[in-house]
């Protein structure tokens, strides 16, 4: 911690990633999907990771869930080593994960009934509420394979917002969705996280997206994944992804991207 | 209901050539009776109960083999889903005896129980237990990972995740497997009961055998109507009621 920082009314630590490296080894090779990554996020921040594809950033948002053991370092949780899965830290797929056997509320349901001290009716109030908040109030009885796209999203949402974990966090949650409903989307996530309070670790390979939500942005270049720059974003919020400030912003953050790509594409040339 | 007037007309159309061929001599009486001689048999059997005992015998048989051979498929299933060393074992081992015709084990089941309802009971389980067991390990298999995954961040753990996440999923798969494993219990069944005479109760197979015997091909035929009623029902009440939940759900077919 620098002196400045010392200085500070900072919030605590509330995600702490020491060294974490991680290899996959399948027959023909090995992929060295992370290097040494180190970074901290702290309570109640929004922070963004960037990089192509292969940089090892759902790598390491699966190792904070606890879904993925790295070969060295750790992630502390409030000072904690993660040694598992756990519901304070919630994780939002690329694809929606809903279960087919059950219906919308069921699926919002699931994650709420783990949680003790809580009366099936408190449990159905709080499901409603965030079924409202993602505006599918009216299809809390629909069918997972009835629903759009958008819509499957929005429930996979509610469902990881229902147990209200402390760390939210996402995997490009919106890349399969359409603009439209990505916008409203992006709206309301930050209305969540200032209301509720959360922390969140979002990946995404697209810097608009990253500087529109993130308090921070962190960059990542691949093979293997590094952290290789990070911008704090002080725009102000309700952000919108259309605004020309944030499109500035998103510029320097690609350029910074496609600098820290060349090598790794004069290697490949070479 | 045009419909139902269809296939009824179909049906009595079928019959009354079946009738009249017979009574125009083309076919022998003897061989293939008439649907006239096949009903009267249907009605004085069930007038004298005969014809119920044997159906309540053959069900009994059928449904308690099922059950045990349902409850042991599904537990083999998921041991052999879960564990490397019983995929490696039980579930060649299983692979290996569906492929055997259940009937098969008549003669070592008469040896091992004598002619005892234990043996019939055998007989069912073997034939169902195998179908139910590959079906419940491929099902469980075939769970998209990313289910157990999002479960186990939400806070669900081993138990709770195999009979809320894992079994739920592969219900597709578990459910054709539980009707295989019927359609092959029933077969094996009614073979059986022709080949074994148990004294302890008559089943529609042996009252199948005697007809035969016997030479009284009404009582073959409307033993077999019998039959095929039975098969059709037991799948109807059983079965459909999963299937409607998962056609419901899954929204796997349309119509």
């Amino acid at each position: 911690m620098t002196p400045a920082e010392e200085l500070q009314n900072v919030p605590p630590v509330k995600l702490a990633v020491e060294g974490v490296s991680k290899t996959f080894r399948t027959r023909r090779a090995a992929v060295h999907a992370l290097d040494n990554v180190t970074l901290d996020v702290r309570e109640g921040e929004f922070v963004c990771l960037v990089g192509p594809s292969g940089c090892g950033k759902t790598t390491l948002l699966n190792i904070i869930a606890g879904l993925e053991v790295p070969d060295a370092g750790r992630v502390l949780a409030d000072g904690k080593p993660i040694t598992g899965a756990g519901s304070d830290r919630l994780v939002l797929f690329q694809e929606p994960a809903l279960f087919p056997w059950l219906d919308v509320m069921g699926n919002v349901l699931f994650g709420l009934k783990l949680k003790p001290n809580l009366k099936p009716k408190e449990r159905k109030e709080v499901a409603e509420f965030y079924l409202k908040l993602v505006g599918l109030e009216k299809f809390t009885h629909a069918n997972i394979h009835e629903l759009s796209g958008g819509m499957k999203q929005r429930t996979a949402l509610a469902r990881a917002l229902a147990p209200n974990p402390r760390v939210l966090l996402m995997d490009e949650p919106f890349a399969s969705l359409d603009a439209l409903t990505r916008e409203q989307l992006y709206g309301d996530l930050q209305v969540i996280w200032e209301k509720r309070k959360k922390t969140i670790v979002f990946v995404t390979h697209n810097t608009r997206e990253a500087v529109c939500l993130g308090n921070r942005v962190v960059l990542f270049s691949p093979h293997p994944g590094r952290v290789q720059e990070q911008f704090d974003i002080g725009l102000p919020r309700p952000r919108d992804i259309n605004s020309v400030d944030l499109a500035k912003h998103a510029t320097e953050i690609t350029r910074a991207l496609k600098r820290h790509l060349k090598p790794d594409l004069q290697e490949v040339a070479e | 209901m045009k419909r139902w007037v269809r296939i009824l007309l179909f049906f009595v159309a079928l019959g009354a050539v079946w009738e009249g061929l017979v009574r125009a001599g083309v076919w022998s009486y003897v061989l293939v009776p008439p649907p006239s001689a096949v009903a009267r048999y249907l009605i004085t059997s069930v007038a004298d109960g005969t014809l119920l005992s044997a159906s309540w015998v053959t069900l009994k048989r059928l449904l308690l083999g099922y059950v045990a051979g349902f409850a042991l498929g599904h537990s083999l299933g998921i041991l052999i889903a879960r564990f490397k060393f019983f995929e490696k074992t039980v579930g060649l081992l299983a692979l290996g005896l569906q492929a055997l015709p259940s009937i098969c084990w008549a003669p070592l089941a008469l040896l091992w129980f004598g002619q005892t309802e234990t043996a019939m009971f055998f007989i069912v389980i073997m034939g169902s237990v195998w179908s139910i067991t590959l079906a419940t390990d491929a099902g469980v298999r075939n769970v998209p990972p990313i289910y157990v995954r999002a479960a186990r961040t939400m806070g669900s753990r081993g138990v709770h995740t195999w009979a809320r996440v894992i079994l739920p999923a592969a219900l597709p798969f578990i459910v054709t497997g539980m009707k295989q494993g019927w359609a092959f219990a029933w077969r094996s069944l009614m073979a059986a009961e022709i080949y074994i005479t148990i004294l302890t109760g008559f089943g529609l197979g042996h009252l199948l055998h005697y007809g035969r015997e016997l030479q009284a091909m009404d009582a073959v035929f409307g033993i077999m109507l019998v039959i095929i009623l039975i098969g059709l029902l037991t799948d109807k009440l059983l079965f459909s009621p999963f299937e409607k939940f998962i056609k419901h759900r899954w929204g796997t077919e349309k119509d």
